[in-house]
Parts: C-alpha cells; sequence; structure tokens
C-alpha cells in the first residue's frame, strides 16, 4: 500500500468569530491541524467535511486556504446555510476529513505590480498569497464588502503598498465600487489582476480586465461535490465553447480563457 | 477466522466486492491520489460515447437530503481518447476496468461495443439503458422492455467475449420486465439501479436549482429503493446482480450481498470523502470476521423473509 496522505481525518484546533461582530454576522476563523500538506500555491483549495455531516450533507464544502503553516490550516468561513452553519459550531477536539490542496492557485511574480480584488468572502485566499509575497511593496488590496470590516481578516494585509476597503450599503456604493475597480485595473495595464469573490463581481472584473487589456485571473467558486475531477459538476464554459473543470483546471483561470456569464 | 471476499462474475473474478460506480470515479485515475486502485474490485468508468460530449448547461448538480442530483449530461471525452490516454494508465491487469457505454441508438451502441470490445484491458461492457440526463437514448431504452432487450442483443452480438452488463433504471413502473428482458437479450450481469429522477427548486430566486429542471437523485436517500430492487430483480433472474445505490460504509454492502447482490457498486459516496470506496473494500473483510461470513457466496442471498 502506497502512502496516500492527501486526505486525512484531522482535529479542529478552534473555531473563533473574526471580530467583535463575527459571531452574530457569521463569520469566523476555523484552524484545523495541518493534515501533512506540503507548502500549497496561495488560491488553491481544499474540502472539508466533519464527521457531523454524516450522510447529511452529502458533500463536502470547498474553501480557499486562508492560511497554511507547518502546524495549522486556517480558513475563512461565513455561515451560508445549513453545512457552514455545522462547520462553525464545531469545537475544538472534534475531527472532519480534508483534502487537499486542490486545484490551480493564483500566478506569483514578484516584481510586477499585481492587485488583488477580494469581494466578501473572496478575501480568503489574498491572505495566503500576501503572507507568501516576497515584494509586498508591489502589492495592493481593493477590498469591496457587506458587512462590518472587523469581521474579515483585513488586517492581513497592512504591510501592504496599499489596502483599500469600499463598504456596500445600498445601490450607490456599489455604482461607486465598479468605478472605482474601473480606474484600478485601468492603472495596471503593465501589471497583473487577481480576483476572488462573488460571480457579478468576477465578471465585472474580468470584462474590465478585457477593456483595457490587463492581464488578470479570476478564481470562481462554483458548486462542487467531490473537488477532485470524479462528478463533473462544478465545470464553466470557455472561449471555445467547451466545459472545464473549476476544481482540477481551475479554480483560478485567466479571464480571456473563459466565457465568463452571470449564470452560474 | 480467514475470510474470503472474493467475487466471481461472468468472465473475470473480483478480489472484492466494490466497485465504484460510473460517473461517479471520473475514470480512476482522478482518484489515484487517495488510495490504491489495485485494492479495488473494479473500476466502472465514466460513461463513453463513440464522440466526445460537452454534457448540459451549469448548473448541474444539487445537494439534497442525505442525497444529491445531477444532470451531468454524459460529459465525456469519446472512446478514443479514453482508449489512448486513460486506460493504459490504469491497472487493468489487476482490477477489472469497466467500460460503460452511452448512445443515441442501437446502431451507435453497437459500434462503440465493438470498439471498446477490441480494447486490451476492458473487462467488460456496462450498458447504460438509464441515464435519465439525455434526450435521446439513455432512459427511453430501459423503460420498454422489448427495446431494452433488442438494445442488449444488439451490443452483445458485437461485444466478442468480452461480458455485458445491463444498468437499469428504477424510474419504471416493473424493474423486473426490464431485468428479465435484458438477460434474454444476452445480458451476463445487471447493474442495479441507476438514479431516480428527481427536482429541486429555490423558492426565492423561483427557478429550479439544475438548469435541465429534473435530474438524477443519489446518495443514501435513495438506498432503500435500490435494495427492494434488487431483491425483486435477484428473485426473478438467474443472471448476477451489481448492487448500487446509497452504499456509503461495509455494512450497506453485506445489506445489498443479503438481498442477493453478488458485488456492488460506490457512487455518490466517493463524493463524500475520495477514499470512500478504498475505505469500504478495507473494511469489509474485518466486518465480514465480525459477523462470521466466510466467504460472500455462503452469505450471499441469506436474507430470511
Amino acid at each position: 500500500m502506497g502512502n496516500y496522505d492527501a486526505c486525512r481525518d484531522v482535529s479542529i484546533l478552534s473555531v473563533e468569530p473574526v471580530g467583535p461582530e463575527g459571531a452574530a454576522k457569521g463569520c469566523y476563523m476555523l484552524t484545523l491541524a495541518n493534515p501533512g500538506f506540503s507548502p500549497a500555491v496561495a488560491g488553491q483549495f481544499v474540502m472539508v467535511r466533519p464527521r457531523a455531516f454524516q450522510q447529511n450533507p452529502v458533500w463536502p464544502r470547498p474553501f480557499s486556504i486562508c492560511r497554511l503553516t507547518a502546524e495549522a490550516l486556517t480558513l475563512f468561513v461565513q455561515v451560508c446555510g445549513r453545512g457552514t452553519e455545522i462547520l462553525c459550531r464545531l469545537v475544538p477536539g472534534d475531527t472532519a476529513t480534508v483534502w487537499g490542496p486542490l486545484g490551480q492557485g493564483f500566478a506569483l511574480e514578484p516584481e510586477v505590480p499585481t492587485v488583488m480584488l477580494a469581494g466578501g468572502v473572496g478575501i480568503a485566499p489574498f491572505v495566503e498569497y500576501a503572507a507568501g509575497h516576497p515584494s509586498p511593496e508591489h502589492l495592493s488590496l481593493v477590498f469591496g464588502h457587506r458587512l462590518p470590516l472587523s469581521c474579515y481578516p483585513f488586517d492581513a494585509f497592512s504591510g501592504l503598498k496599499s489596502a483599500e476597503a469600499f463598504q456596500e450599503k445600498g445601490p450607490d456604493d456599489l455604482a461607486a465600487f465598479i468605478a472605482h475597480l474601473e480606474t484600478t485595473i485601468a492603472g495596471h495595464a503593465d501589471g497583473l489582476v487577481l480576483a476572488c469573490g462573488p460571480r457579478p463581481f468576477l465578471v465585472t472584473v474580468a470584462r474590465l480586465a478585457r477593456k483595457y487589456s490587463v492581464r488578470a485571473q479570476v478564481s470562481l467558486e462554483n458548486r462542487m461535490a467531490c473537488g477532485v475531477g470524479g462528478c463533473l459538476g462544478c465545470v464553466e464554459k470557455n472561449v471555445l465553447g467547451s466545459y472545464v473543470q473549476t476544481c482540477t483546471q481551475g479554480p483560478v483561470f485567466w479571464v480571456e480563457e473563459l466565457a465568463l456569464s452571470e449564470e452560474s | 477466522m480467514s475470510v474470503d471476499a472474493s467475487v466471481r462474475l461472468p468472465g473475470m473474478e473480483l478480489k472484492n466486492p466494490v466497485m465504484t460506480a460510473s460517473g461517479t470515479f471520473g475514470y480512476g485515475l482522478e482518484f489515484a491520489r487517495y488510495g490504491d486502485l489495485r485494492s479495488l474490485g473494479g473500476i466502472v468508468a465514466k460513461g463513453l460515447s463513440l464522440k466526445p460530449r460537452a454534457g448540459n448547461p451549469m448548473p448541474r448538480i444539487a445537494e439534497t437530503p442525505c442525497g444529491m442530483l445531477n444532470a451531468i449530461g454524459l460529459q465525456n471525452c469519446g472512446v478514443e481518447v479514453f482508449l489512448r490516454d486513460k486506460l493504459p494508465r490504469l491497472p487493468y491487469d489487476e482490477t477489472p476496468i469497466i467500460a460503460n457505454l452511452y448512445a443515441c441508438d442501437a446502431d451507435e451502441f453497437a459500434e462503440l461495443a465493438g470498439v471498446l470490445s477490441a480494447a486490451e484491458g476492458v473487462a467488460a461492457l456496462e450498458v447504460n439503458i438509464s441515464c435519465p440526463n439525455v434526450k435521446a437514448g439513455g432512459i427511453a431504452f430501459g423503460q420498454d422492455p422489448a427495446m431494452a432487450g433488442k438494445l442488449t442483443e444488439a451490443v452483445k452480438k458485437r461485444a466478442g467475449d468480452k461480458p455485458v452488463w445491463v444498468k437499469l433504471s428504477p424510474n419504471v413502473t416493473d424493474i423486473v420486465a426490464i431485468a428479465r428482458a435484458a438477460v434474454l437479450g444476452g445480458a451476463d450481469a445487471l447493474t442495479c439501479i441507476n438514479t431516480l429522477t428527481g427536482m429541486s427548486v429555490d423558492i426565492r430566486t423561483r427557478k429550479p436549482r439544475l438548469a435541465n429542471v429534473i435530474g438524477g437523485l443519489s446518495g443514501p436517500a435513495i438506498k432503500p429503493v435500490a435494495l427492494r430492487c434488487v431483491w425483486q430483480v435477484c428473485r426473478a433472474v438467474s443472471a448476477p446482480v451489481i448492487a448500487v445505490g446509497g452504499i456509503s460504509c461495509a455494512e450497506d454492502v453485506l445489506e445489498f450481498i443479503l438481498v442477493g447482490a453478488h458485488a456492488v457498486q460506490i457512487g455518490t459516496a466517493n463524493f463524500m470523502r475520495p477514499d470512500m470506496a478504498f475505505r469500504i473494500a478495507e473494511r469489509l473483510p474485518a466486518l465480514m470476521e465480525e459477523l462470521g461470513i466466510e466467504n460472500l457466496e455462503e452469505y450471499r442471498c441469506s436474507i430470511q423473509v
């Protein structure tokens, strides 16, 4: 029998609300023992299925790696359904099955001015990206969010060239944020744009990146059952009209590869 | 006590009865990182068509209580790519690799059977006459006994010495009638069951959760239906039955063997954790020992009704 260590049962080390309002808003840092993963590429993800799921829910849940150290794997979880609700009620000592690191992560070009565009929980992979970037002076963040800023791991970006946050409280805020995205992307013609967040946000980023001919990658959050290429449930249409697998060929894609539309 | 978990099926011997179900294990290679493919009783590859198929629009999957719906629509790389790029990398010399076939009509099914029967490394052909997610072919063949019989006959004629399994749908009034027709048509074994047709809707968006509107329900939720179908079919036909439907532990495997199945396939449980089939295969001998079962042939169909 070979050494098959990509899927492990590990202990929950902690489940902590993020900031003073984290518990009320359902924002948590879930920290598990490192299942034995080697260093991951920022933007890769893991599948997590706590023993508490039993047979319902059936699927594990995919999460971007927020932080991976030799001792621990940390995930940023926002409660949005029954699966994430169960995950955020776990206590230290509970067990979860974890497999990964999965998929393709973000490009890392240390000397190229790089801007991370994050929407909501899409901030998670950029924590790992910023932590591992050798030239933080070339790195900036633009973050759009709805919940209070303290509900997100925004402090992780204090050492960068810049980190801007925009809270959306109404339609005017959204329009202003999109205008700022356009200015930011247009100003990165010689740089690299990375984006993670809800689909409409990624569609906007892709449209603007094409408009200004900026090299850009987006990380998709498509629904997945297995995470390993077994179910073909998470596919996305590419520019050739074929379907590509988000779990193995993504979740990070160059925008010119995809025919990204609002439909999920 | 030493136990024997091996199983004999027409034309092959399995080291254990735990196989993987088509459409839930990719082409096998996707799961090689999570366990030794050689430890499985068999691998049923993703359904193949003559030409590559793109499959259905998104969204294609939805979660349901104790189960899931899918409308993948048989996306696959086509038989040529499978034989050239996938099969040679599978341990077919130690673990039977079963090719699952899909086509739009009987002639195409027969042509596909001809191509696959000539391939070294394909141990058997599993004919999918029961996919609920495609318009042409698919379940239409599996709902009419006469059509199921004729189709089986057409495939069998082109299958050479490769055993032919026919995968049955539960979405029929009388599954036994279809099973009998398939066996009369020459089926060497029956795979029982494919997914149940189902639907899920979102009351907020007022949209169905699948682009295809309806899809195939699988997972632990369907196990009682699968068990009933396997029991009914095993009593009615002499051909071996390979059970599939909601199996997620070694105890489930024995339940199906108890009602008459020769072997099983693990489907949706492969999504619950990618090493699930390997774990079940590994656990089964210990469970047999706990229950005092020396071999599966002795235990098979020993249900006391």
